[in-house]
């Protein structure tokens, strides 16, 4: 493969396929974590951390693990590469552990890993696979800390922990559970238009397991294309 | 508190402060995918109560048992087989012992298995040092309040489906500020207990 088509891997996780924005995956962390900026970049590269680990692994065993037990075996390589990140964040950074609490462990269940690995690492050469972890995992930051860099200036007055000047109107709904759901539908809606796409139908269940049973809450035409 | 109250409180706190789809962002998939009919909604809560209760009850004493051996930073991984396992179990089961029950709930169950709620539920439990039987009591009634939640919004997207929405916000980013509608009714509820 040429360098060129190595570095598509990379590159279109961040903008063109974005995991969150464009994908609709991992909604529940996007959501929960992002009433800070610093919360959404540790969760973003908590995950990056665990999807690159995790595409790496499932890559490597991508001949040896047989097609019917697939999913409780990448369920297996996706905790334990979750519990790895809990053992550091707890050891290195714990008030950022404090502050993401369940949705750390929650990392597991996140539909981009179990997505990529079943769509990506399982078909690809590891190289591949990483940079695909690499750039999938970066766009997810990017879009976590995007909305959570939004939530904490309109919501607090402050970002990154910096506060800014008083006169600065705050809104507390911004914080608040109501304000992740609307700064989310204002982000896709306008990454959609500078992209110039459709904002996307329905949820992106793209290459998850279960897109078969999801009762036609998918989008049928992102798998078409990957 | 008597055992009552503290049942009730259980309950009004899963149910309306702490509904675990609209303030804790649990289970936003299924929220946003299977909440377009009414029916299916039904279907998806009432299979998300029953996994969400026997998960709750099976992994309890899973816990207490990787307490014992000292292994208690393995829950994750231990908590997130047993409920993948389970979830196949209960699928077969029910597909040769009750096949009509099987036929209502039957294409919701494998989404389960990644629905963050469900192992949410089991580990919250853990953290909230619960007794084994608040620990399924709190898990029913975080499922019923998955369902109200998602029984709620199925309306509400009826209704949107009608509207005239500006182009570049149809789709899921308009369903988005109808759920933080939605979730701003509820945030009404907190400070209730």
């Amino acid at each position: 493969m040429a360098e060129k088509s190595y570095l598509k891997e990379f590159t279109k996780g961040l903008i063109k396929e974005n995991p969150t924005l464009v994908g609709l995956l991992g909604m529940c962390p996007t959501l929960a974590v992002t009433t800070q900026a610093v919360n959404g970049l540790g969760m973003g590269l908590a995950t990056t951390f665990v999807l690159v680990g995790s595409n790496l692994v499932i890559s490597l065993l991508r001949k040896v693990i047989p097609q019917t037990v697939k999913l409780p075996c990448y369920i297996v390589i996706i905790a334990g590469f979750v519990t790895l990140i809990e053992f550091l964040m707890h050891g290195f950074l714990p008030d950022l552990y404090d502050a993401l609490g369940t949705f750390l462990s929650l990392i597991t269940v996140n539909c981009i890993i179990l997505g990529r690995a079943e769509m990506f690492a399982c078909k690809n050469k590891v190289l591949p696979s990483v940079l695909d972890g690499l750039g999938m995992g970066l766009g997810f930051t990017l879009a976590l800390f995007t909305m959570g860099s939004l939530r904490e200036i309109f919501g607090a007055g402050s970002w990154m922990g910096l506060s800014l000047p008083e006169t600065f109107p705050t809104m507390t709904i911004f914080v608040l559970p109501a304000g992740g759901f609307f700064v989310l539908g204002c982000v896709i809606a306008a990454v959609s238009k500078l992209t110039k796409k459709k904002a996307p139908a329905g949820v992106g269940c793209a290459g998850c397991p279960n897109a078969a049973a999801c009762g036609g809450g998918c989008s049928t035409e992102k798998e078409a294309e990957a | 508190m008597t055992i009552l109250q503290t049942m009730v409180s259980v309950m009004l706190a899963a149910i309306l402060t702490d509904n675990y789809v609209l303030s804790k962002f649990m289970g936003i998939c299924p929220f946003l995918g299977v909440s377009k009919k009414l029916s299916s909604s039904l279907g998806m809560g009432a299979a998300v109560i029953f996994v969400m209760a026997c998960a709750a009850a099976v992994t309890y004493p899973v816990y207490q048992l990787l307490v014992a051996f000292d292994l208690a930073y393995l829950q994750t991984v231990a908590f997130i087989l047993i409920i993948a396992l389970f979830v196949q179990l209960v699928e077969i089961v029910m597909r040769k012992l009750l096949p009509p029950l099987y036929k209502a709930l039957g294409v919701y169950l494998p989404l389960i298995t990644t629905n963050c709620a469900v192992l949410g539920v089991t580990l919250n439990n853990i953290d909230d040092g619960y007794s084994f039987g608040l620990s399924v009591w709190n898990a029913v009634c975080v499922g019923m309040g998955f369902t109200l939640s998602l029984i709620i919004f199925a309306g509400v997207r009826s209704k949107l489906e009608n509207a005239d929405i500006p182009e570049t916000f149809k789709g899921i980013p308009a369903t988005l500020i109808a759920a933080s509608i939605v979730s701003l009714s509820f945030s009404a509820f907190s400070g209730m207990i």
